[in-house]
């Protein structure tokens, strides 16, 4: 890192980060051992929440530079939050992370091939939902066209790092272009109408897994809430708020408060556990803009993931059945640890017929999936993965539920790599729900 | 700062990625749990096994460069804040239970095991280890025995220092010794196991521990008891012991805790009540039985407004957890909070809390109290913000009244979390000045070139400040 870069950086540290919040720590080490990273790097408190912190405020205070270890610090947290829980003091990491992050990012440049990756990915590409249906639809022209397997059996995959030819190998079949193109905008329940709901369809939900959105309405219609799917929203920003790029997901923040608040609603419904708690804190987000904060509260405050909706209006009680299988669940780390949402699933589960729902051990910590952390951050990501793998196979389950997208990715990923695809598959928790309920309630 | 020829030194000791000497990674250990102390060590070095610990110590010994042990850094005397630099030596690769010995009801582990965990371990096996620092989901098995470190069942079941057994100990010149051993009775020579415990890395680095175990007690009863004011409830702690009864656990929060607490946990604790007890009971089926029902008569009988009994056990370790935090989240109210643990004999504590609350509101200060109140073992925290010179002068001299008066009555400057760097200054009140004059001398042969942990234990000049910068 330049000098000048580094002033500029410890500058905007001192003018930028909440210094009450970073005081608000105590130190008293209550989240390490809540911490993915502190204990895959060996009990390093570089990599620990209390250290990061305490590496924030040491900028502020002038005591270090922000030099590379720091930001190599910074890097290294996948941004679980399973430290906010289990905090005592009820510190807002996050917020401190997300903050830090956006300073250095827009203030350190980035190598060429970097720069031009984060600016076609976070700008060109995830606000703009036409063109996420175009590269899905290249992805389905790949899949589909006899390319891939040209690709596979020539080798030519090899070139790609291991992590990326893993990737290749688990992204779900896409669905086609004109299915992704016409959405239904308005849905009714074929039962009297109990909540008026609207969904945030999300940009890789509503594109890579398709299906699994058109399975959430299913569920939505069958518990009685009539849909509203408004046209005008965007991608969450949650991958851009993650990754030092706020100034861009405020702007998709203001699109989607701006194309939720015409309808009349009672909740907003999520089925990604990332996007659900991204949205929840717009009004934190957006709490320096005085005309968006009272709006940007109002739309937080609808949020719901879609388990929650469902143990809510009873769906649990219905008749739910499966073939004799073990079925474990693994938390959504932004469902457990922001929207607090981590019984509902294994309620839901557990009151499927015919299915053993198991624990597994540390359900609750990251997968190493985190947004774009595996494809980063892979080396991490995959010892956190083969950790996570160990404690599936412990349950025997053949079943590992999901309620986040890229958790579901990483998931197959990790099945993929053990060599366990024939045994063992990964599934998100309403596409289960739904087979569950087919298969007791079988359609006429 | 090191030399590179004294960091190629102990990179051959212990390999490179054992050695650590950015200035990031010196900041993450600059500090402990302990608030307004912070010091940048030099190194940052992680022995794989006792001998490499004996290696590096017989080298900085040579060199006269401080070593300061540190486990998990959770303590709260700022006794592993590296004030002289030198090197902080982790002890994250000595991570092994060694042995369960199920006949001689031991159990022997590095230094590094966490805590928790070796809980866990013997338990399986239907033993107990009963020391559980409120810290013992992140602490070390190492860093308790150097802070001999209590816990809710001190009360009943005593502290860390009961339990060790035995120790294998590199000195300062790179020896290494044992001490003690599975033994119920051992009186050959002094008792160095009992010196090292609670000598805070001053005297040497523990790398082994055979440790005491118990069997598990069959049954465990939990009681919440409600009043209207505190004094009330200190009564009634000193009524339940002066009825031959003896809890395992007998726990005091005032209500400003409570709310904290609640705050956080949000497991439906009564912040109404001005004062709350946590007592428990395990043992035998009947025994408890009887014990508990005495126990409701008595706080009923001082004027107890509520009492109630944990219906599950997932209940009673709900509270037990929400009481662990209870200094973390008062955190949530200030920007600084100092803790202080002021011990008194249990039949005092009546009039310590009330010599607190007298303390507090003389000097303006605003100061929560909740502890251990079954053994006397109270935690005045003040809530207090660091940038606030003025303020911080009035919390110096309400602590320093609060350690006299502790004294006055009997008690001492600290119950369990040791002297370290912040109360040196303070160690005098209790010991005299000839009885600091002795602990220097058992330091001075031990470790004549003071390099363990330095700063710690004794104060450099006689009036050093406890909260106040220097």
């Amino acid at each position: 890192m330049k000098t000048v870069e580094k002033q500029r950086i410890q500058q905007q540290f001192q003018e930028k980060m909440d210094y009450d919040e970073l005081l608000n720590c105590m130190r008293c080490g209550f989240c390490l051992p809540s911490c993915p990273t502190y204990i895959e790097s060996g009990k390093d408190e570089a990599h620990s929440p209390r250290g990061r912190i305490a590496l924030m405020k040491a900028v502020v205070d002038g005591e270090i530079e922000p030099d590379e270890d720091v930001k190599r610090s910074l890097d290294m947290c996948l941004g679980c939050r399973a430290c906010e829980p289990v905090c005592p003091s009820g510190v807002n990491y996050g917020h401190l992370l997300e903050q830090a992050r956006d300073i250095i990012y827009q203030n350190q440049k980035q190598s060429l091939p970097v720069q031009a990756v984060r600016k076609a990915a976070f700008q060109g590409l995830f606000p703009h939902q036409q063109r996420m249906i175009g590269l899905t639809g290249l992805i389905g022209f790949y899949q589909r066209s006899g390319l891939r397997t040209v690709a596979r059996k020539s080798g030519m995959m090899k070139l790609l790092p291991e992590s990326m030819q893993l990737m290749e190998r688990v992204l779900p079949d896409v669905p086609t272009s004109k299915s992704m193109k016409q959405r239904p905008r308005h849905l009714r329940p074929a039962v009297p109408v109990k909540k008026r709901v609207a969904f945030f369809a999300g940009c890789l939900m509503d594109t890579v897994f398709l299906p699994t959105n058109e399975a959430t309405t299913k569920l939505l219609q069958y518990v009685g809430c009539e849909i509203v799917v408004p046209e005008a929203q965007a991608c969450c920003g949650a991958l851009h708020g993650h990754s030092g790029e706020k100034q861009q997901a405020k702007s998709m923040a203001k699109r989607n408060i701006a194309a939720f608040e015409a309808a009349e609603i009672d909740y907003i419904i999520t089925n990604a556990g990332g996007c659900g708690a991204f949205l929840v804190d717009y009004s934190h987000l957006l709490k320096d803009e005085p005309e968006w904060k009272d709006r940007a509260e109002v739309f937080s405050s609808k949020i719901k993931d879609i388990s929650s909706v469902l143990v809510e209006l009873g769906f649990d009680k219905f008749s739910l059945s499966l073939q004799d299988e073990i079925i474990t669940y693994q938390d959504s780390c932004h469902l457990k640890n922001v929207q607090k949402t981590f019984m509902e699933p294994r309620k839901l589960l557990s009151s499927i017929e015919g299915a053993q729902y198991v624990e597994m051990k540390d359900a609750g910590r990251c997968c190493g999936s985190a947004g774009i952390y595996n494809l980063v951050e892979t080396e991490m990501s995959m010892q956190i993965l083969d950790y996570k793998m160990e404690q599936t196979k412990a349950t025997k389950a053949k079943t590992i539920v999901t309620a986040n997208p890229g958790c579901l990715l990483q998931m197959k990923l990790g099945i993929e790599k053990e060599g366990l695809s024939d045994q063992m598959r990964a599934v998100h928790i309403v596409d289960l729900l739904l087979e569950a309920y087919e298969n007791a309630n079988p359609p006429a | 700062m090191l030399t590179n020829n004294a960091r190629e030194l102990l990179t051959a000791i212990v390999g490179k990625e054992n050695v650590e000497t950015s200035q990031a990674s010196k900041l993450v250990y600059s500090f402990d749990a302990t608030p307004q102390f912070q010091a940048m060590p030099d190194a940052i070095v992680s022995p794989r096994s006792a001998s490499e610990v004996a290696q590096v110590v017989k080298w900085c010994n040579e060199q006269e460069i401080p070593v300061v042990p540190r486990g998990s850094g959770t303590n709260l005397s700022a006794g592993t804040t590296p004030l002289q630099g030198g090197i902080v030596l982790l002890m994250k690769h000595l991570d092994k239970i060694l042995e369960i010995d199920e006949e001689n009801l031991t159990v022997t582990a590095q230094p590094g095991v966490n805590t928790l965990e070796l809980m866990e371990a013997v338990e399986a096996k239907g033993l107990f280890y009963p020391p559980d620092p409120s810290s013992m989901k992140i602490s070390q098995i190492g860093g308790n025995i150097n802070e001999n470190s209590g816990g809710l069942r001190g009360l009943k079941y005593g502290v860390t220092r009961d339990y060790v057994l035995g120790l294998e100990v590199v000195l300062p010149n790179g020896e290494k010794i044992r001490t003690g051993g599975k033994l119920a009775k051992d009186v050959a020579g002094y008792d160095l196991t009992r010196l090292f415990v609670g000598s805070e890395g001053t005297l040497g680095i523990i790398t082994e521990a055979t440790l005491k175990l118990i069997p598990m007690p069959e049954t465990k009863k939990t009681v919440l008891a409600l009043y209207e004011d505190m004094e009330a409830a200190a009564r009634t702690v000193s009524k339940i012991i002066a009825s031959k009864i003896i809890p395992s656990t007998l726990e005091f929060l005032d209500q400003p805790t409570v709310k904290v607490v609640e705050d956080f946990s949000k497991i439906g604790l009564p912040t109404h009540a001005k004062a709350v007890l946590l007592i428990e009971q395990d043992g035998d089926a009947a025994v408890v039985e009887k014990d508990i029902a005495r126990i409701l008569s008595i706080c009923e009988e001082n004027q107890a407004i509520e009492v109630s009994m944990a219906a599950s056990e997932a209940e009673a370790e709900a509270l037990r957890t929400a009481r662990r935090s209870a200094l973390s989240a008062l955190a949530r109210l200030k920007p600084t909070t100092i803790l202080e643990d002021a011990t008194v004999p249990r039949s005092e504590i009546a009039n310590m809390v009330y010599a607190i609350n007298q303390i507090a509101e003389k000097h303006q200060v605003e100061i929560c109290t909740f502890g251990h109140a079954g053994d006397g073992n109270l935690h005045p925290t003040c809530l207090t913000d660091a940038r606030d010179k003025e303020e911080m002068e009035r919390v110096e001299q309400a602590f320093e009244e609060i350690f006299t008066t502790a004294v006055a009555l009997g008690g001492t400057i600290t119950g369990e979390h040791g002297v370290g760097a912040m109360k040196a200054p303070y160690l005098h009140l209790k010991l005299g000045e000839a009885g600091v004059e002795a602990m220097r001398s058992i330091k001075q042969a031990f470790d004549p070139k003071n390099i363990m942990n330095p700063g710690k234990m004794f104060a450099n000049e006689n009036r050093k400040r406890v909260v106040v910068k220097q």
